[in-house]
């Protein structure tokens, strides 16, 4: 029995989300939304110091004032030891996790909470606040990361002694630890070398900027049970996470995940969530806490700063034949940048034989670093994507022919270890050289640029609940937070693989008590992995309506087949019965056997790595600095798209981010360690009038490990931007910038220097 | 301090509401009116997701105080479908996938009626100025721009 059929239905369509409705009209309930009888508003202190230590906190008076019902510290915490656990593509130790939800002992970044309160009205909790006392010894800071390195820098954990180095040092460091990967003899390679460019680089911290604030709800019972209301890639590592700060039983604690107003990697940890948990249990009241947009830019996400430098070496007739890089990756207060990731994907998308990489997880007094988009991989192949480009423009070689010259094919080793399975690096390369934007004329103080980029791609674990409704309509549940249709690409898989119309699949988001473990929405995950979940349910459910219609008709379950949504006979042997329309037997379902339900629990292998070329144009004004994005093509192989117009969307958003993280956003940070751009008027995220139309062109060679062929899409947009605008700007203006963002005063400057 | 009396109209029905001096209108709309489609996005009016029509202006209702809307008229995203019938605006951000997480959509939806009502027949660039005040992280705006720009042409045509 086969119910994939070859010719798709709804695979690839763009039909209205099941959850369309409700957000056109304001009726969607994001993390802020809900309210509870009897709720308090809980309030956060933030540390106004980059570094300090914590002398003493005095909450009494706060506690005294009418109307405060709790107020927090860290002394409310059990003390963690140092754990590591997976969390995304990254990894977290309960005991940073806890000293970054509130300081304990030291403050290590403006906007560190040092307390909360939780009060009957915003005005008291704001009074509340005002009334806490911390006696702060302020500490030396530093920003940086590569004066974080400095063997004088202010040390900000002093038992941190840098792992990945033999014999261990006996100093403490900002180094966390350091990363080697290599292949090869990259010095046998250079010195087979024609040409060799090597070049340093920075790239600036960038937030994930999602519109939606951190938002919690929290509602502690009398019994030790709580209730979770909160916007999260993944609810299920907030129950882990905070039922282990918490010292509950996970199945004690009932996370929902709220609607959520954008994440991109920077809501799969917990800020608030813990914090109002802990409010609510100490006052008995549910309480609700909301970031400020300000609260958002000083103490959450953002992606890691750094500093890079790579060589790369070629023959003369552009093969690459060594690639060296040293990344150094700010983490924030805390070890754990993307830095692993960051070194396995710099070189991923070519084949070379010698490549070596150094990387640093490097401690500075800002916010802790959160995922963000393919976290760590568009620092390396920036830097990568640019020093190709100035090796093409040397040797003059089409900077999309000498990427085929060297792209990675079935069959070829990584730098960073596996073999590639079947994958679409050249196609992507193909489609971009054919594309009549490749082509186009341009005009004065204009240039052209393209980049590359690569992500891993997961899969992981996730669960799939399907219920066939009494009228044969299907309530389809997923553990997977919906950050950007996903629910309408598990209803087209649902729909296609049963063979029904999408518009009868509601898709939900299951709350963890009503649905299995399912790891976070992150990773270009979900339509894979969830998706195989679904599709899995979806054969199931099949299975068990021809057995029901093989009672019905009193026949074997082998002379029913499966087709169009409908159960009918195998063959004129089987008899003669009209088909059974999923509804008819749906009807019956009562007498048949009982209800008819799916649920499938698996831990998705086999995800499919995904590439992408970009083709950039830009107009630099020679007066002002300013870089203008004329026009965009986003080329990418995403295995098979689903929703076809979501998969577009993904491409075009992970676009418009990679473009404000070259050309915009940055951190400013003053002498004394404060950020001085805490929000959207200075911290300047792309707007409309800043962006032309993004044209997005699907390549699609099949994830032979999925059903459908999924690959997953979200990541790798947001790889190439920054190098396809750097190298259209060195094509307009002849200047190879290094320092992101390539902002209007640093181009200015750049032209005056060269001219 | 004492709260003030204010009397309005909000989505065409006749409301009151007592709110603080301080209190801005879109902690009015969300807190006291339990109208939590405007949303807030950074309380400085730089992102547009709480805007509304106030007077027949497009406003950031958390730069405006819940006591103008004393005597005024307020129009938010709830009152933007008609009965059972979506704006053309909401039908076309549903076909066009104009949204992907959905926070910004309300302010996208209000600010794109407040320009086709001004200005039937807008241009790219006209569209892409006047939504500029209106933040989304994820669609890169192509999506929101077609949408709107296919809506117009769309009543332009049903004018016609």
């Amino acid at each position: 029995m086969t119910s994939v059929t070859t010719e798709l239905k709804w695979v690839g369509k763009s039909p209205i989300r099941p959850d369309g409705a409700d957000k056109v009209t304001g009726r969607a309930k994001f993390g802020a939304d809900l309210m509870l009888p009897g709720m308090l508003v809980g309030k956060v202190l933030r540390s106004p110091h980059a570094h300090a230590a914590i002398k003493s906190i005095d909450t009494t008076k706060a506690e005294a004032l009418p109307g405060v019902k709790a107020v927090m510290t860290a002394a409310d915490i059990e003390p963690m030891s140092s754990e590591w656990v997976p969390a995304g593509e990254l990894q977290l130790n309960y005991r940073d996790l806890s000293n970054n939800i509130m300081a304990s002992g030291k403050v290590l970044y403006d906007g560190h909470a040092v307390a909360a309160v939780a009060a009957t009205s915003a005005a008291i909790a704001d009074a509340a606040l005002q009334l806490i006392v911390v006696d702060y010894e302020v500490l030396p800071h530093v920003i940086d990361v590569e004066e974080a390195m400095e063997p004088d820098a202010p040390i900000l954990h002093d038992d941190m002694f840098t792992q990945g180095v033999t014999p261990t040092p006996d100093k403490p460091s900002n180094v966390f630890k350091e990363v080697d990967i290599a292949v090869g003899d990259v010095d046998a390679g250079f010195a087979k070398a024609d040409l060799i460019i090597e070049r340093s680089f920075k790239t600036a911290p960038v937030h994930q900027g999602y519109l939606e604030p951190h938002a919690a709800v929290a509602s502690f019972a009398e019994d030790g049970q709580a209730e979770l209301w909160c916007c999260t890639q993944g609810h299920f590592s907030v129950r882990a996470y905070c039922a282990k700060l918490l010292g509950m039983d996970i199945s004690d604690l009932r996370v929902t995940a709220s609607e959520i107003g954008g994440g991109f990697g920077g809501k799969t940890t917990v800020y608030l969530e813990p914090v109002a948990l802990l409010l609510s249990r100490k006052s008995g009241r549910p309480v609700r806490a909301v970031m400020t947009r300000e609260d958002v830019f000083r103490a959450s996400g953002p992606t890691s700063g750094a500093a890079t430098w790579v060589k790369v070496g070629v023959t003369k007739d552009g093969k690459i034949v060594a690639g060296q890089a040293v990344l150094k990756y700010q983490a924030g207060a805390f070890a754990g940048s993307p830095i692993q990731p960051g070194c396995m994907c710099a070189f991923a998308p070519y084949d070379i034989e010698n490549v070596k990489v150094k990387g640093y997880d490097v401690v500075t007094n800002r916010p802790k670093v959160a995922a963000y988009r393919a976290p760590g991989a568009p620092i390396s192949e920036h830097a990568v994507e640019s020093v190709l480009d100035e090796i093409s423009k040397k040797l003059g070689i089409d900077p999309l022919e000498l990427r085929e010259r060297n792209a990675a094919k079935e069959g070829t080793n990584a730098a960073y270890g596996p073999k590639f399975g079947v994958i679409g690096f050249a196609d992507t390369l193909a489609a971009a050289k054919a594309h009549p934007h490749y082509s186009a004329p341009l005009g004065p103080n204009q240039g052209r640029g393209v980049a590359s980029g690569f992500w891993f791609n997961i899969g992981g674990e996730s669960c799939a609940t399907l219920n066939v409704a009494e009228d044969g309509t299907l309530v389809l549940a997923t553990g997977s937070p919906d950050i950007g249709g996903s629910r309408a690409s598990m209803a087209i898989m649902a729909a296609e693989t049963i063979g029904m119309d999408v518009a009868d699949v509601r898709t939900i988001v299951a709350d963890t008590a009503s649905i299995g473990y399912t790891f976070l929405t992150g990773g270009s995950r979900v339509t894979f992995a969830t998706g195989m979940a679904v599709i899995e349910a979806s054969k199931q459910v099949t299975e068990t309506l021809r057995e029901r219609a093989a009672k019905i008709w009193d026949i074997s379950v082998d002379a029913v087949v499966w087709e169009d949504g409908h159960a009918k006979p195998a063959g004129a042997n089987a008899g003669e019965f009209e088909p059974l329309s999923l509804g008819e037997i749906a009807a019956q379902a009562g007498k048949t056997g009982g209800p008819i339900s799916a649920n499938v629990a698996l831990n998705a292998e086999g995800a499919g790595p995904g590439f992408g070329t970009h083709i950039c144009d830009v107009e630099v004004d020679r007066e002002t600095g300013a870089v203008k994005v004329l026009r965009y093509t986003a080329v990418q192989d995403c295995g098979k798209a689903i929703h076809k117009a979501y998969v577009e969307g993904q491409i075009q958003g992970g676009a418009a981010q990679g473009i404000g993280w070259a050309l915009n956003e940055e951190y400013i940070y003053n002498k004394e360690g404060r950020l001085d751009n805490a929000g959207f008027l200075d911290y300047r995220i792309p707007v409309a009038s800043d962006l032309p139309m993004i044209d997005t062109v699907i390549v699609e060679v099949a994830n032979p490990n999925h059903p459908y062929g999924v690959r997953g899409v979200g990541e790798v947009p947001i790889i190439p931007p920054m190098a396809a605008v750097a190298n259209a700007i060195d094509s307009a203006i002849g200047i190879r910038m290094t320092e992101l963002p390539m902002s209007p005063p640093k181009v200015l400057a750049a032209l005056d220097n060269g001219s | 301090m004492a709260k003030i009396h204010v009397t309005t109209t909000i989505n065409g029905e006749p409301t009151e509401f007592l709110c603080e001096p301080q209190q801005t209108l879109l902690d009015v709309l969300r807190d006291e009116l339990r109208l939590t489609g405007s949303k807030e996005g950074c309380g400085t009016g730089d992102c547009g997701a709480c805007s509304v029509i106030l007077d027949g202006r497009l406003v950031c209702s958390c730069l405006a105080l819940g006591a103008e809307a004393e005597g005024q008229e307020v129009e938010t995203i709830e009152g933007m479908a008609d009965g059972d019938n979506f704006h053309p605006l909401q039908q076309k951000f549903l076909e066009g996938a104009a949204l992907q997480c959905g926070i910004c959509t309300p302010g996208f939806l209000i600010a794109a009626k407040s320009l086709l009502e001004r200005n039937p027949d807008p241009s790219e660039t006209e569209v892409r100025y006047w939504l500029a005040g209106n933040l989304c992280r994820c669609t890169g705006y192509d999506k929101i721009i077609r949408a709107v720009l296919e809506c117009a042409a769309d009543m332009r045509g049903n004018q016609a």
